[in-house]
């Protein structure tokens, strides 16, 4: 077995949590079950690894094996990287009926023309989702396994899921690619990314709860918000406007919880605009400023500032259209003609 | 009764009772607290600052996440003649001490402690600072 086969297989079971190494090897399949018993793993995971690529070695994995049991491990921990989504055109009404291996034909084919060292790899899942792994390599270098690029596509829908790493310029190609292995026309990028990889399905897939426009402008009768303390001594003078609060948040964000986001940015290209004694800027050009929210959860945050009393509710559209709009890097503009205000671009 | 800011909506005046003390919290970890008790202080009738108003400072456990001055808490209890407390609301046992400290001056404030007056305690707290 390569050397570096090895050392990769290695560096694989070391990233596993110990306890959950032995149910992926069984994923994988490559070892026997028999082989997998001769295995320790309460020992530390040095060395359970080493036993694991003595067995490989004995069975000669080669580097596509090793490459599915990176793909299981990416499925299992997607949350590891981060993800951009894509979104693919076509013009015309033909619905082709999707056909798996045309696709991973044409796609291999398209690649290894234009680079001949790539180690490609494709795993299919239950929801109809194709993950792919690509190790780039050049003309005159082998693939590097460390740097991949995974893909990750729902054959029924035009959404693709890329997590790119390093080697950005290899993107258009991948772009390419995929366009034409799946008989699209084009592709462009969502402006929507996160390392939640399942939230961002939901939200292009509209599978997070959404809030329903309610046309009663009185609030109805009944009290769905639970009392905030049993106790009966204690009276809140502000109810009314908690429950506004809570009623405007729920409209806004829906009841269930919100998709995973980690930031959102707002590039600003506004006039400032500011009293004009001050005359801060002499040029009358846009004011420049990039805004990023971060949290470890930014939408479920965004929900608690209005009850938490930091902020008015309802919030700014800006914040709350990022589910609907299935963005979060937004770019602002002075909205040109008669009133001078700010747009959200395309 | 528990408020967010002053003035008290006045849909629920006639529902409620006397007021004898008023505790203002502010978060230590948030400034817009400080800036919303300034802003409800003018709100208040003259006559309470004559010992039925206090200031209740919280989360003095975690100095770290400290967001407003301390000097102008000081200042705001030097300003209104009135007593500046401190507590941390997540340590049960200082909870409930604080919470006994309030009622004790909530009967004094409410008269129920014969011989001593709203105004000759809080004279007394202040005085007590100030040594």
């Amino acid at each position: 077995m390569d050397e570096t086969v090895a050392e990769y297989i290695r560096r694989t079971v070391l990233k596993i949590p110990r306890d959950e190494i032995k149910s992926m090897l069984q994923k994988w399949g490559f070892l026997s079950e028999k082989q997998l018993q001769t295995i320790n793993f309460h020992q530390i995971k040095e060395n359970v690894s080493q036993d694991v690529v003595q067995l490989c070695e004995a069975n000669s994995a080669d580097i596509k094996q090793a490459a599915v049991l990176d793909i299981i491990y990416n499925h299992i921990y997607p949350n590891k990287r981060v993800w951009s989504v894509y979104q693919m055109n076509k013009t015309g009404e033909e619905t082709e009926i999707f056909d798996l291996t045309d696709f991973k034909k044409k796609f291999k084919r398209q690649l290894q023309s234009a680079l001949k060292n790539v180690t490609i790899s494709f795993r299919e899942y239950e929801d109809n989702a194709i993950w792919i792994r690509i190790a780039w390599g050049t003309p005159y270098k082998k693939p590097n396994q460390y740097k991949t690029s995974y893909v990750v596509y729902h054959s029924q829908t035009p959404y693709v899921f890329i997590s790119a790493s390093v080697l950005k310029s290899n993107l258009p190609l991948l772009c390419q690619a995929l366009v034409l292995a799946s008989n699209y026309h084009d592709i462009r990028e969502m402006e929507l990314r996160s390392h939640s990889l399942n939230s961002l399905k939901d939200i292009v897939f509209k599978r997070y709860s959404q809030n329903f426009q309610t046309y009663h402008p009185r609030p109805l009768q009944e009290r769905n918000v639970a009392p905030e303390s049993t106790d009966v001594r204690i009276i809140q003078e502000n109810r009314n406007e908690k429950e506004r609060i809570q009623r405007v948040n729920r409209e806004v964000f829906g009841d269930g919880p919100q998709p995973k986001l980690e930031f959102a940015q707002y590039k600003l290209e506004t006039m400032f605009k500011s009293d004009p004694k001050m005359d801060v800027l002499d040029k009358k050009e846009p004011f420049r400023c990039l805004v990023k929210f971060y949290s470890p959860h930014l939408l479920e945050s965004l929900k608690a500032l209005a009850p938490a009393g930091i902020a008015d509710a309802p919030l700014s559209p800006l914040l709350t259209c990022i589910p609907q709009k299935a963005r979060n890097y937004f770019k602002i503009r002075e909205k040109k003609g008669l009133f001078p205000g700010s747009f959200v671009s395309p | 009764h528990l408020a967010t800011s002053l003035p008290l909506p006045s849909e629920r005046d006639h529902l409620r009772p006397r007021i004898d003390l008023i505790v203002f919290m502010i978060d230590i970890k948030s400034k817009y607290s400080l800036k919303n008790v300034e802003a409800s202080l003018a709100h208040v009738d003259a006559s309470f600052f004559l010992g039925k108003v206090c200031f209740l400072v919280t989360g003095v456990g975690r100095m770290n996440y400290c967001s407003v001055e301390m000097n102008a808490v000081w200042k705001l209890g030097e300003v209104y003649g009135s007593p500046v407390l401190f507590c941390e609301l997540e340590l049960e046992g200082i909870r409930v001490a604080t919470a006994q400290r309030l009622l004790r001056m909530l009967q004094i404030c409410a008269g129920h402690v014969p011989g001593v007056s709203a105004l000759s305690f809080g004279s007394l707290m202040r005085n007590s600072v100030d040594d």
